[in-house]
């Protein structure tokens, strides 16, 4: 509960921090801190430098044109109260408002929060099903991953070591309903499996799909069969059972589990609540 | 006006409130050092080496020390090994560091001491040990088995300790011509505690006179001075003063010797500057006392009218890696010994293996014995109904004590002399019934079975032993100290009146219900009364805070103080007056205004309790009958002649998903009875925290380690503990049977709920899937298990 000495710079600039990084090799960013500060108090995670980011202006804002954009430094309060997310990606606004507890959504960031890739979390999810992009800025310049590709595995990201994810990026996508529903964990919170549904209609019939998964799975990840057990149904229960046969193939290669939660457990509910989700999507 | 019975405010919320009460953590002394200690990481290992250079050359580091600097302190004492003479104890305490091996990881071997926290705990990384790693065991039983790692040489098969109870003979006997018997392994899983606060100790060494001054987060201030000074340090007792500050909550775990404290203590002397140690939450998790961690096999036999013939039980006791300071007297006599539950059962067996393993220190948590008795015995209730295909409540009425066999001795000896004092257990389950609307219930549960939807009812007809406990018996128990507890009584010359109590208030509202008690007694306002304890320093001698004892035993003494106090209030108001004695009485009028005053002689009157009242004369002097002393000042000691047996039903609606296993609590309806109640708030607030961590040992907690000895649980983030979301509004009912073992009829209210509550929820879970013929699943019902118990009786099984 005691963390290493380690000494601290507040950038006020995007191209500050940048800099620092840049002069300090194996500094860390600071934004939230509620991932980074518990891991280096418990002394699994030193840093000779923290760079703390969180008063940088402009990476707190959430603008909508056409696409959503959503500062890096926005917390999950921020988000889950944000109008334009309730409007054009209610998913999230649902994810971020189940995050941890209000101390938590207060100060964790969307920035922290993807950058560090939990597997327990809930916005990657989302993200994924909503195609977003991960807006990053480094040393030589800018660049944008989408989310499928910037979650690669546990803890692992599509991120160099000296940049920064300035913001995310959820494209305008016209859609009839979505959800995010979870399996809390009893301690944490965090997901124990997380589902995240786009449906689009078509009369009473389901023109195309986005399911993704997160919890159960090493990183958050879209299910191709699931989704294509959907497009096309009438949303019934033999069309919800075959996406959720098809969801649990998808991930049978990529499943993590614990003690209390098994491997074979959370597959068996990421089948059970896609189901609840596409009902919450209004499928 | 009196207040006992009322739910007045408490006196100690206010500094909690905003924030003004000062806890260990806030006390800071000149020149004050702190430490860092480094803890074992394996389970099993010996020590090898410790190179401690590179720590002791960090600036800001004061010393670094090992095990070898402490060989002249001597071990930790356990003044409670079970069972006596007749049963083995192989006795293996902490030392304030080890030395040559550890057996659990959070051992402490090294310590750093440094002018600040962060320093020493830099400081600790740098300390070099060569381990020799051995092989690990963990689960009780395994750990008898031939073949298994041995932790300690004194210790074959790890066995600590065995113990029996009851009658063997009887209990085979009665097994073999009963018309069913029902066999069951149960699993009561290790619990941590969590209080709010962690532990810590601040010492201070004055070496002119040789004193110490320790203050420590303590739930028996004396013993522990006790401890340290007979024991430990070999030191006269008036050369440790003791002081408890604001304890945030203790659940049992803060009530014995640590290694930290000894260690604090002792190097106070060694640096010559006070010492401050304050755990993290990370250490609390290994190296504070867990608690349960029972592997039972139970036989019950029954008639077919429901009559239970026999109870046989056969328990394993996880003591940990060492053992803390009581751990033997808690899964053998707070526990055999309560195996007869609310019943008549005829025969009654139990024994019990106390075992050394690979894991924390197991000791008393909340209820400590008492719910791990509960849970078999009510778990084994349900276990006939289902067998018998009966109503879970025809079985329990069917065996209850009758409301007229009080006091009632349990079968074969099993309370070793002791009995019941009072009840009425079917008045308890007959409210708890009418609350429920229990008739309405099974026909609810039926038509949601109908559409898919698991519902289900659990019920605990429990009782306690609490009021603990009459020195005699706890000596034959095995105990080496008593059990008794001691109030001072002082009326000052302004008539407000100072309690001084060997007992200690964390969490309790000792404060507010002991000025209940005088105010009442001798006519005063609660603003008068002034409730002082947790220093050795100025209290009389106690045996502390657990066992639902304060009141029951510590409120005896303080109102045998009152009546002396009384008394001699009456002898110096006859003196006042020219009148006998016995023509003179107290009376408390309808103001709450306490006075003695002439029989029949309203005139002749005088208030006790205000300036130039009685207890000024008494203070003054000026003017007393014959040889009295002056001053109204009582201390008196009282041992109970017997425990009290608080009782009551509480019922558990769930509905289980049948989809993930998930369980959630609908109603939870809690009938207690606890003897005469002081503050129904104070109660209510024990009731409601004890039904949540019997809740959550029912579905949410649970320690886990890994094969090599590693908590896999170690933190707030994987061990859940209960949160208020979780939880329905608790639907709280209450008879009042006053115990006539004390004269303030009081039984004892901290530990009910935790007692009652985990058989019921896992009574209703079972009940909800009881058509799936579902008879039994361990603790905590996670919703893995019950899923995956769902889907293995799921084939063909759905009615
Ligand atoms: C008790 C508790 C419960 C929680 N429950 C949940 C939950 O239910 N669901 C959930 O999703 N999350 C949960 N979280 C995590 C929470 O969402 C964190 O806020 C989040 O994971 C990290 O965000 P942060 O801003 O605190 O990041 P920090 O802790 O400050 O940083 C985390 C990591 O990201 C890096 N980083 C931060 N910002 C950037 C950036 N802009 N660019 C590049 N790298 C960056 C840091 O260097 C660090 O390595 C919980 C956390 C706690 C403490």
């Amino acid at each position: 509960m005691w963390p290493a000495e380690f000494d601290y710079a507040r950038p006020s600039s995007v191209a500050e921090a940048l800099q620092l990084l840049a002069d300090n090799e194996d500094a860390k960013l600071l934004a939230g801190g509620h991932s980074l500060l518990p891991a280096m108090k418990l002394r699994l995670n030193e840093a000779p430098l923290l760079i703390d980011i969180s008063r940088i202006e402009g990476l707190g804002s959430i603008s909508n044109n056409g696409s959503l954009t959503i500062g890096a430094l926005c917390t999950h309060a921020d988000i889950a109260a944000s109008a334009d997310v309730q409007a054009s990606c209610n998913a999230l606004a649902t994810a971020t408002g189940m995050v941890g507890d209000q101390q938590v959504r207060n100060w964790g960031t969307l920035g922290g929060n993807v950058a560090h890739a939990d597997p327990a979390s809930d916005p990657p999810t989302v993200l994924v099903a909503f195609n977003a992009n991960i807006n990053i800025e480094g040393a030589s310049g800018s660049r944008s991953v989408a989310a499928s590709d910037f979650f690669m595995d546990l803890f692992t990201v599509d991120l160099e070591p000296g940049e920064i994810i300035t913001s995310i990026e959820i494209p305008a996508h016209a859609h009839d309903g979505s959800a995010y529903v979870k399996m809390p964990h009893p301690a944490s919170r965090y997901a124990v499996v997380g589902i995240c549904v786009v449906l689009q209609r078509d009369g009473g019939r389901c023109s195309g799909a986005h399911v993704a998964v997160g919890g159960a799975t090493v990183r958050a990840m879209r299910s191709p069969g699931a989704e294509a057990a959907l497009r096309g149904s009438a949303l019934d229960d033999a069309a919800l059972d075959a996406a959720a046969a098809a969801l649990k193939e998808d991930i049978a290669n990529d499943l993590i589990g614990d003690m209390s939660f098994p491997e074979a457990y959370r597959q068996e509910m990421a089948g059970v609540y896609l189901k609840r989700a596409v009902r919450a999507a209004g499928g | 006006m009196a207040v006992v019975g009322k739910a007045v405010k408490r006196k100690e919320d206010p500094r909690l409130i905003t924030g003004e009460a000062r806890y260990l953590e806030d006390i800071n002394l000149p020149g004050m050092t702190h430490i860092a200690i480094l803890r074992s990481p394996h389970a099993h290992a010996n020590i090898v080496s410790i190179n401690t250079e590179a720590a002791a050359a960090v600036p800001g580091v004061v010393g670094v020390y090992t095990g070898q600097d402490f060989m002249d302190v001597n071990p930790l004492p356990c003044p409670w090994p079970a069972g006596g003479p007749d049963h083995p104890n192989n006795i293996n305490t902490p030392r304030a560091l080890e030395v040559e091996k550890v057996t659990h990881i959070g051992a402490g071997v090294a310590v750093v001491v440094a002018e600040d926290r962060a320093t020493a705990q830099d400081a600790v990384e740098l300390i070099d040990v060569e381990w020799d790693v051995l092989p690990a065991v963990t689960d009780a039983e395994e750990a008898t088995f031939d073949g298994a790692p041995q932790l300690h040489e004194n210790a074959p098969n790890n066995v600590c300790m065995e113990w029996d109870c009851g009658d063997q003979e009887s209990a085979d006997a009665a097994l073999t011509s009963s018309d069913v018997v029902v066999r069951q392994r149960l699993r009561n899983q290790r619990l941590i505690p969590n209080p709010m606060e962690t532990r810590g100790c601040i010492a201070q060494h004055e070496p002119v006179n040789g004193e110490y001054t320790i203050w420590m987060t303590s739930q028996a201030p004396h013993v522990h001075r006790l401890l340290f000074t007979a024991f430990i340090f070999e030191v006269p007792e008036n050369k440790v003063r003791v002081i408890s500050p604001q304890i945030g909550g203790g659940f049992g775990a803060k009530i014995f010797m640590y290694p930290e404290y000894v260690l604090t203590t002792a190097l106070s002397k060694t640096v010559g500057r006070p010492v401050k140690w304050v755990e993290t939450r990370s250490e609390n998790y290994i190296a504070t006392t867990h608690g349960r961690d029972h592997v039972t096999d139970v036989e019950v036999g029954a008639n077919r009218d429901g009559s239970i013939t026999a109870l046989k039980v056969k328990t394993y006791a996880n003591l940990g890696g060492i053992l803390s300071t009581v751990a033997p007297g808690i899964p053998t006599t707070l526990y055999g010994r309560m195996l007869s539950g609310a019943y008549r059962f005829p025969n009654i067996y139990c024994h019990v293996t106390g075992v050394y393993t690979n894991t924390g220190m197991v000791d008393a948590y909340r209820g400590a014995g008492r719910p791990e008795a509960t849970y078999v015995v009510e778990r084994a209730v349900d276990l006939v109904a289902s067998e018998l295909g009966m109503d879970p409540v025809d079985v329990r009425r069917k065996n209850f004590v009758p409301g007229d066999a009080f006091p009632f001795e349990p079968s074969n000896n099993l309370l070793n002399g002791l009995s019941y004092d009072s009840g009425d257990y079917d008045k308890a389950l007959d409210m708890a019934l009418d609350m429920t609307g229990y008739e309405d219930f099974r026909a609810e549960q039926a038509a949601a079975r109908a559409e898919g939807r698991y519902l289900g009812i659990g019920f605990s007809t429990y009782i306690e032993i609490c009021g603990i406990a009459p020195s005699a018996w706890m000596f034959g128990e095995g105990w080496g100290a008593g059990l008794w507890e001691s109030a001072n009584v002082r009326m000052h010359i302004t008539g407000d009146v100072v309690v001084t109590t060997g007992s200690q208030s964390h969490g309790q509202g000792h404060e507010t219900s002991v000025a209940q008690l005088v105010a009442d007694e001798l006519g005063v306002s609660m603003d008068q009364v002034h409730v002082q304890h947790s220093d050795t320093l100025g209290t009389p001698f106690g045996y502390g805070t657990y066992g639902s004892r304060s009141t029951a035993v510590g409120g005896v003494a303080v109102w045998r103080s009152l009546q002396r106090i009384k008394e001699k209030a009456k002898a110096i108001a006859a003196h006042e007056f020219e009148a006998a004695v016995e023509d003179v009485e107290y009376v408390v009028n309808e103001e709450g205004v306490g006075s003695v005053q002439v029989k029949g002689s309203p005139d002749q009157s005088k208030v006790v309790g205000e300036f130039m009242g009685i207890a000024t004369s008494a203070a003054g002097g000026w003017s007393l009958p014959g040889d009295m002393e002056p001053f109204l000042d009582e201390t008196s000691y009282y041992d109970p002649p017997d425990c009290t047996y608080p009782f009551g039903t509480h019922i558990c609606i769930v509905e289980v998903d049948a989809e993930t296993g998930g369980v959630d609590i609908k109603r939870y309806i809690a009938v207690d009875d606890v003897g005469k109640v002081i503050n129904p708030m104070i109660v209510d607030g024990q009731v409601h925290g004890g039904i949540a961590q019997g809740v959550a040992q029912a579905l949410w907690e649970g320690a886990q380690y890994d094969e090599n000895g590693q908590l896999v649980s170690g933190s707030l983030m994987d061990y859940a503990i209960p949160r208020a979301d979780l939880l329905p509004s608790f639907e709280l009912g209450r008879t009042e049977t006053p115990t006539p073992n004390n004269p303030l009829g009081v039984k004892g209210a901290g530990e009910t709920g935790t007692i009652a509550a985990t058989p019921a929820v896992v009574n209703a879970v079972v009940d909800a899937l009881s058509h799936l013929d579902v008879r039994h699943i361990d603790m905590p019902l996670t919703p893995s298990r019950v899923w995956e118990t769902i889907k293995s009786h799921s084939n063909g099984g759905n009615s």
